[in-house]
């Protein structure tokens, strides 16, 4: 390919792209805010603690979370229950629970290690503050509340979409807790406030049942 | 010469001022959008209808920064050097003819009226004088910041502004020696009509582009590189030096490079038109429609033929990557100049066999 024909290609890829986007086919890019992009299912954005329907704190102040984390941004301090009014159904509660956002590299190991899926991704990911202790996300802030409403720190901020932050167990429902793909579609996790239990979802594999089954026959 | 004609001139130097400020608000904001277009994105849409507005933002966050000065600079040309730039950028489109000259009676006295700054009877001379003086601008700037990025951007500069000033001097000069003048005016007079080829008329304008297409396509190559434009912008090579000759400068001094570099850009298109695609000429279809129409009509054709230059400009610069500066050298030396050369040896020849008949005949 000599260097005009090159050329004369180079331009007609740029030409046809042109073409493409203004008549409106060819876009790619959203005038974010105005218009906001569907997330995946999966998002990591920002975490939220769940409630089970009872309105029942999730967490039981294990630490696993905090153990898992390879930013070490998870601050948790469990306490007993009190036993005439139990916060959370175990025997501990999380008592104190901080997340430093600014460290956080949103793996999701704090949300798989979890045993109660106490914490989970929600799929909001605005979060930017001015000072740098605002960053610092204290259980108030983390914790849904009886209805399983998320909290959001800047509730009048224009980009405050709880409805993303209503998003908040994707990662559960779309896989596993074992991670096999042959536990696909069976509900594995407990109902949260608000929600109830939520459907499971075909997820990855989007294998037909006979195949499930036969996997599974390998396995055993 | 009396009070009116100086008040003239005046006016028409406040107009293209101002005209080339607007354009090149225009023309940065238009480059911006098709560049978004042809990377499949929006590109400036907040400020204003379609973002329009966006230059006059950026400019006016310019003025309110603060204008750093390297504590190493050279102060006097440091300071001289954007200012280097941006004269000869307004100086350049003063010859250049964006209209038809108008005919007004004043001061109980008919006036021709022509709608350029100055019709100088050496203009193309004098557009590629002030071109080599804009090349000072950058040379001085690289060399006065007294850092090494901005001094390697103005070496690249001398270099590549003498090769291809050369290359598109020698493409000019078939253009002369085909219209017979060096007035720009009189250069755009010579394309109207239309075109004959050998005593045949044909259905075409009588632009020079028809007749010297090798020309035009070696000018504008060379006023692509002349303007420091993609793929030819070594001296400003964001990724290998960091901006070059600009690196040192902000506030204002940066805003007014850059208000140069696009003023060049409008002008070079400016020329281009004028030279090879008959400048203002076009339809006008006197008579029939309002005077002031058919006043304005030929300014109108000549934004819109620029326009078609513009785009160009910014559809090379999203389609090519920047040239290695041994490919530059040889594209400039090795192709553009002998073409050029074999080029007005053959138009030469072809113009003394017009004027003369064959020797043999
Ligand atoms: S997402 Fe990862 S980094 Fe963030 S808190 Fe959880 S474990 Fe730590
Ligand atoms: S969030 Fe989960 S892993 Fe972390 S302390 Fe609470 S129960 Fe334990």
């Amino acid at each position: 390919m000599g260097p005009v024909e090159a050329f004369l290609r180079g331009m007609a890829v740029t030409g046809r792209q042109f073409i493409a986007t203004i008549t409106g086919r060819g876009l790619v890019t959203t005038p974010y805010p105005k218009v906001m992009r569907e997330k995946p299912q999966r998002f990591h954005g920002r975490h939220v603690l769940n409630r089970y329907e009872d309105g029942m704190e999730k967490c039981i102040g294990c630490e696993l979370c905090a153990g898992a984390c390879p930013a070490r941004c998870i601050y948790v301090r469990g306490a007993d229950n009190p036993a005439d009014d139990p916060v959370s159904p175990g025997e501990r509660y999380g008592f104190v629970y901080e997340i430093n956002m600014l460290r956080c590299i949103f793996c999701g190991l704090c949300v798989e290690a979890c045993p109660t899926e106490a914490i989970t991704h929600t799929q909001l990911f605005e979060m930017s503050t001015t000072n740098r202790a605002d960053a610092i996300f204290t259980k108030d802030e983390l914790l849904v509340d009886g209805d399983g409403q998320p909290n959001h720190m800047f509730e009048t901020d224009r980009f405050a979409d709880l409805a993303e932050l209503a998003k908040a167990d994707g990662w559960m429902r779309a896989t596993a807790p074992q991670g096999r793909a042959s536990y696909e579609g069976l509900v594995a996790w407990s109902g949260s406030a608000g929600v109830g239990v939520r459907p499971p979802e075909r997820g990855q594999s989007g294998l037909p049942d006979e195949d499930e089954e036969a996997s599974e026959g390998a396995d055993g | 010469m009396d009070w009116i004609d100086v008040g003239l001139v005046a006016l028409r130097v406040v107009v293209i001022f101002g005209l080339l400020q607007v354009v090149t608000i225009l023309l940065i904001w238009f480059e911006r959008k098709v560049v978004a277009d042809m990377q499949n994105r929006i590109g400036p849409d907040r400020a204003g209808p379609w973002g329009i507005l966006q230059t006059v933002a950026d400019g006016l966050k310019l003025f309110f920064k603060e204008q750093v000065t390297p504590r190493k600079v050279e102060f006097g040309l440091y300071l001289a050097a954007p200012m280097l730039a941006a004269v000869p950028a307004f100086l350049m489109f003063m010859v250049v003819p964006f209209g038809r000259p108008v005919r007004i009676n004043l001061g109980g006295e008919d006036r021709l009226i022509p709608i350029q700054g100055a019709d100088l009877n050496v203009g193309l001379l004098y557009v590629l004088a002030m071109s080599s003086v804009a090349v000072y601008a950058v040379v001085l700037a690289g060399w006065s910041s007294g850092s090494k990025y901005p001094l390697l951007g103005g070496v690249r500069a001398t270099a590549q502004a003498i090769s291809y000033e050369a290359a598109m001097g020698l493409s000019l000069v078939p253009v002369v020696l085909f219209t017979g003048s060096l007035r720009l005016s009189e250069i755009v007079a010579s394309q109207s009509g239309s075109l004959t080829f050998f005593g045949q008329v044909l259905s075409l304008p009588a632009w020079n582009v028809f007749v010297l297409a090798p020309s035009f396509l070696i000018f504008f190559i060379a006023a692509v590189a002349e303007t420091n434009r993609a793929p030819f912008d070594l001296v400003e090579a964001e990724q290998e030096i960091v901006g070059g000759f600009h690196t040192e400068y902000s506030g204002l001094r940066f805003a007014l490079f850059f208000l140069a570099e696009y003023i060049n850009i409008f002008t070079m298109s400016g020329l281009a038109v004028t030279l090879f695609l008959g400048g203002w000429s076009g339809p006008t279809w006197d008579g029939t429609l309002p005077l002031v129409v058919s006043a304005v009509l030929p300014t109108v054709w000549f934004l819109l033929k620029v326009t078609v230059f513009l785009f160009m400009y910014v559809w090379l610069r999203a389609t090519l990557p920047r040239l290695r500066y041994d490919q530059l050298m040889t594209l400039g030396w090795k192709r553009l100049i002998p073409a050029s050369l074999v080029w007005l040896f053959f138009i030469g020849g072809a113009m003394a066999v017009r004027q003369f008949g064959l020797p043999w005949g």
